[in-house]
């Protein structure tokens, strides 16, 4: 792509800002009332779009016009729906600290698939993993009294997946796929069969050791954004700054030290890497175990930081989102941060457009899955797994 | 996926999964003897008991004293072990179907994690079209079914063909684009049956289910009662589909160049079958089976579809675990759908024994069983392993 034009790929970045534009100028505080702006600005946004598209610059070309069309249509819609349902369905500050609280779960699991499928290994069982997760560190800290026991005793219950993907997928080599979808079976099985059992019709208790919130007082009194600044950042929870803060480390770790170049070498080229000396099964293993420590997180996140308890099968699609997400941002960490913020956004979105319509809302939850669908399908540029993923390495 | 070991691997499967499984039971009840208790109970709940207990259920021969054992004896209504073979025998049809639609992929060598979408388009559909269409164009019953089914084995065909031509077209690869298209299906079904959706029942507003299907367009139930469930014809759907999923793999052009291409891609391409097309096909019939299991189960038994159902269904992902275990052979097929068919039945609220063991436990614990069959028949390398060990120590004795 290092032969095209630059500007094709500004200009398509720009399609992407005018799309978000069209829906942004409709929608409060702004908030146009006539259809006529989202209009032009989506279809200006569109032609750049397409422009940057047969220049070649197929990916962020495909975004543009997706943002064009999503730009148009939405904007149109918001200007026909009246003030006070905009009002009440978008609320900017509390709509990003939910957007950020969605989106959270979603990395831990991703970022910790990414390690897993980098080296090679396909891990379609982090629903699973972070189902474990989930039960376990509300287990945890039942027992222990505190949630820092509570998310290490959960940690702990992933790597056990983990360790059993790893073992079934790298040294008996059976089909990942195949593992990764007994993982979720098992977890599915046993969470539930431990939730009847120790915890019953009751539910797990009310007075949990919770994951604490942290507050910013001093956001609110900044000048003039310091309400809105407040009401993103002010009540984050601890593991949602965590999770921020270790997409940076993912990507510093996987592109900038040689640790992570053993890594990718082994899911690109085992063979070769097997030459040079890196240990295969070891970075596999290692990378599939850390897979489920970082899924169940994501599941203790869920139960321990979000909603405060446990429910069987309480993760409900969200660790095939979080492969969505994966997929979606090309096996990337800042790819996959920026996809679980959208999906993120979505969920968000969806939760206050029950203020409109319930069906809507409901249809809405849909969209991640038809995005990924989308990309993997090559109408927004190619979304290309690392060489070796899902392949069994037999080393000679 | 076609590996070596024939029957003894599957079967040495089930019994290691039963084993592991027998352990948790063990852990809860504290002794040897209620585990032994709770499979037991778990295999009356099933049913199957029913066809041990020869002799106590029996049909006259007309003009004379003679009885003849037969299994489906209409004078048998009544015992609970019909009634649970009923149950068992209901849920088998849908797991042979959703089996087949994962078998027929994986000999084209495609991993179809879709039944699961294909089994819920085709109850969709199903649903749609027999609550629809009656109000436009009365048809009589029969011609109803008819639309009914094709439509829905339409719907599984088009929603497994997306991923189909996919792979053939682009590459993308058919486990994350049927995964997608699984929860597609959920949301979209949520949305049209949920509260406020195009198609809510207008009876009752509160309620997030679909219309009922008219009465004319249920399968007949020919064995137990038709208000407690009984069984009904689509059973007799089950074996002529095992026997056309072979007849197409073993004795088509199609189904040659399936498995051609199941086994090497490159070398099928090489040897003139086009790739893409065969990956299509082949998932299109894949979901043409996940579409009919459907369609048999709202016609069947159903009646009626709500969200809860829509969320909560795994006969498409159970199916997995019958293609798995059933080695992708048409009589490995029915034979693994019957096992997990009882397993989830006698382990069910309704059929387990809640004095020996509590039933609510016992449904997580069949997912356990699930999991474990399809984790160590994914790799029934282990049990190659210890058979090679076996047989490689034997000359060692001999030479001794």
């Amino acid at each position: 792509m290092n032969r095209l034009p630059r500007g094709w790929r500004a200009a398509g970045w720009f399609g992407v800002v005018l799309g978000a534009l069209a829906v942004l100028l409709t929608l409060p505080p702004i908030e146009v009332r006539t259809p006529v702006v989202p209009v032009v600005i989506g279809l200006f946004a569109l032609t750049v779009g397409i422009g940057s598209l047969i220049r070649g610059e197929r990916r962020v070309g495909g975004f543009a016009v997706a943002a064009g069309i999503g730009g148009l249509v939405l904007g149109y819609l918001a200007t026909r729906s009246s003030v006070g349902h905009l009002e009440a369905t978008v609320v900017w500050g509390a709509l990003l600290a939910a957007m950020l609280r969605y989106a959270t779960p979603l990395m831990y699991a991703s970022l910790g698939a990414l390690f897993s499928e980098r080296s090679g290994v396909v891990n379609i069982g982090l629903e699973g993993m972070m189902l474990m997760g989930a039960f376990f560190s509300v287990w945890g800290a039942d027992v222990t009294g505190t949630w820092t026991l509570g998310l290490v005793i959960g940690m702990a219950s992933g790597a056990l997946m983990g360790l059993v993907h790893a073992f079934f997928s790298i040294t008996l080599r059976a089909d990942q796929i195949v593992g990764g979808t007994a993982i979720n079976f098992i977890g599915l099985g046993i969470t539930s069969y431990l939730f009847v059992k120790l915890y019953g019709a009751q539910g797990t208790p009310r007075d949990l050791s919770n994951v604490p919130d942290l507050s910013f007082g001093f956001l609110g009194h900044i000048p003039l954004v310091g309400g809105f600044l407040d009401d993103v950042f002010g009540h984050l929870n601890v593991m949602i700054w965590a999770v921020i803060a270790l997409v940076f480390v993912v990507w510093v770790v996987v592109f900038k030290t040689s640790l992570g170049l053993r890594l990718r070498s082994v899911g690109e080229h085992p063979r070769a890497a097997d030459t040079v000396g890196i240990n295969v099964y070891g970075v596999r293993y290692a990378a599939v175990i850390l897979s489920g420590m970082l899924a169940a997180i994501g599941g203790a996140f869920i139960s321990l930081a979000f909603v405060n308890s446990f429910t069987p099968n309480m993760i409900a699609g969200r660790g095939f989102i979080a492969l969505a997400a994966l997929i979606f941002g090309n096996w990337r960490p800042f790819g996959l941060a920026a996809a679980c913020l959208l999906f993120g956004f979505s969920s968000a979105l969806a939760v206050n457009l029950q203020a409109y319509s319930t069906s809507v809302s409901t249809l809405f939850t849909a969209l991640p899955y038809v995005l990924t669908l989308v990309a993997v399908a090559g109408v927004i540029g190619r979304s290309i797994p690392p060489a070796a993923d899902g392949k069994p390495y037999v080393k000679q | 996926m076609q590996k070596a070991g024939g029957l003894v691997a599957p079967l040495l499967t089930v019994v290691l999964a039963f084993l592991i499984s027998g352990i948790v039971i063990l852990l809860t009840t504290g002794n040897v003897l209620d585990t032994l208790k709770t499979y037991r109970a778990i295999f009356r709940g099933s049913g199957l008991s029913w066809f041990f207990d020869v002799g106590s259920h029996s049909i006259g021969v007309p003009f004379s004293s003679a009885h003849v054992w037969f299994p489906w004896n209409t004078d048998d209504v009544a015992s609970l072990a019909a009634s649970n073979l009923e149950q068992t025998l209901i849920l088998w049809v849908p797991l042979v179907l959703t089996g087949l639609a994962v078998a027929f992929a994986f000999r084209c060598g495609l991993f179809n994690i879709g039944g699961q979408g294909q089994y819920l388009a085709g109850s969709i559909a199903a649903v749609l079209i027999a609550t629809e269409l009656p109000r436009v164009l009365d048809l009589p019953g029969i011609l109803l079914i008819v639309v009914t089914v094709v439509g829905a084995m339409l719907a599984g065909a088009l929603l497994a063909g997306i991923a189909g031509f996919l792979k053939g077209t682009v590459g993308a690869h058919e486990v994350i684009t049927t995964i997608m298209l699984n929860w597609i299906v959920i949301w979209v079904g949520s949305y049209f049956f949920g509260l406020g959706g195009p198609f809510q029942t207008k009876a009752f507003a509160s309620v997030p289910s679909s219309e009922d299907v008219p009465d004319k367009a249920k399968l007949h139930v020919f064995w137990g009662d038709p208000a407690l469930q009984g069984l009904h014809i689509g059973i007799f759907i089950a074996i002529p589909a095992l026997v056309l999923y072979w007849l197409i793999l073993n004795r088509t052009t199609l189904g040659y160049e399936v498995r051609a291409v199941g086994h090497n891609p490159d070398a099928a391409r090489y040897g003139g079958i086009s790739v893409g097309r065969n990956y299509f096909l082949a998932m299109a019939i894949a979901g043409t089976f996940a579409g009919l299991a459907g369609a048999i189960d709202v016609l069947g038994w159903e009646f009626r579809l709500d969200i809860t159902l829509i969320q909560s269904s795994q006969i498409g992902f159970i199916g997995i675990a019958v293609a798995l275990l059933g080695r992708n052979t048409a009589v490995g097929v029915g034979l693994a759908a019957l096992l997990f068919a009882a397993l989830d039945t006698g382990t069910s609220t309704r059929n387990l024994d809640p004095t020996i063991f509590n039933p609510e436990l016992a449904t997580s614990l069949s997912v356990i069983i699930q999991g474990l069959i399809i984790l160590f028949v994914g790799a029934d390398l282990i049990v190659l392993l210890v058979l090679r060990r076996l047989r490689r120590r034997r000359p060692r004795t001999v030479a001794a």
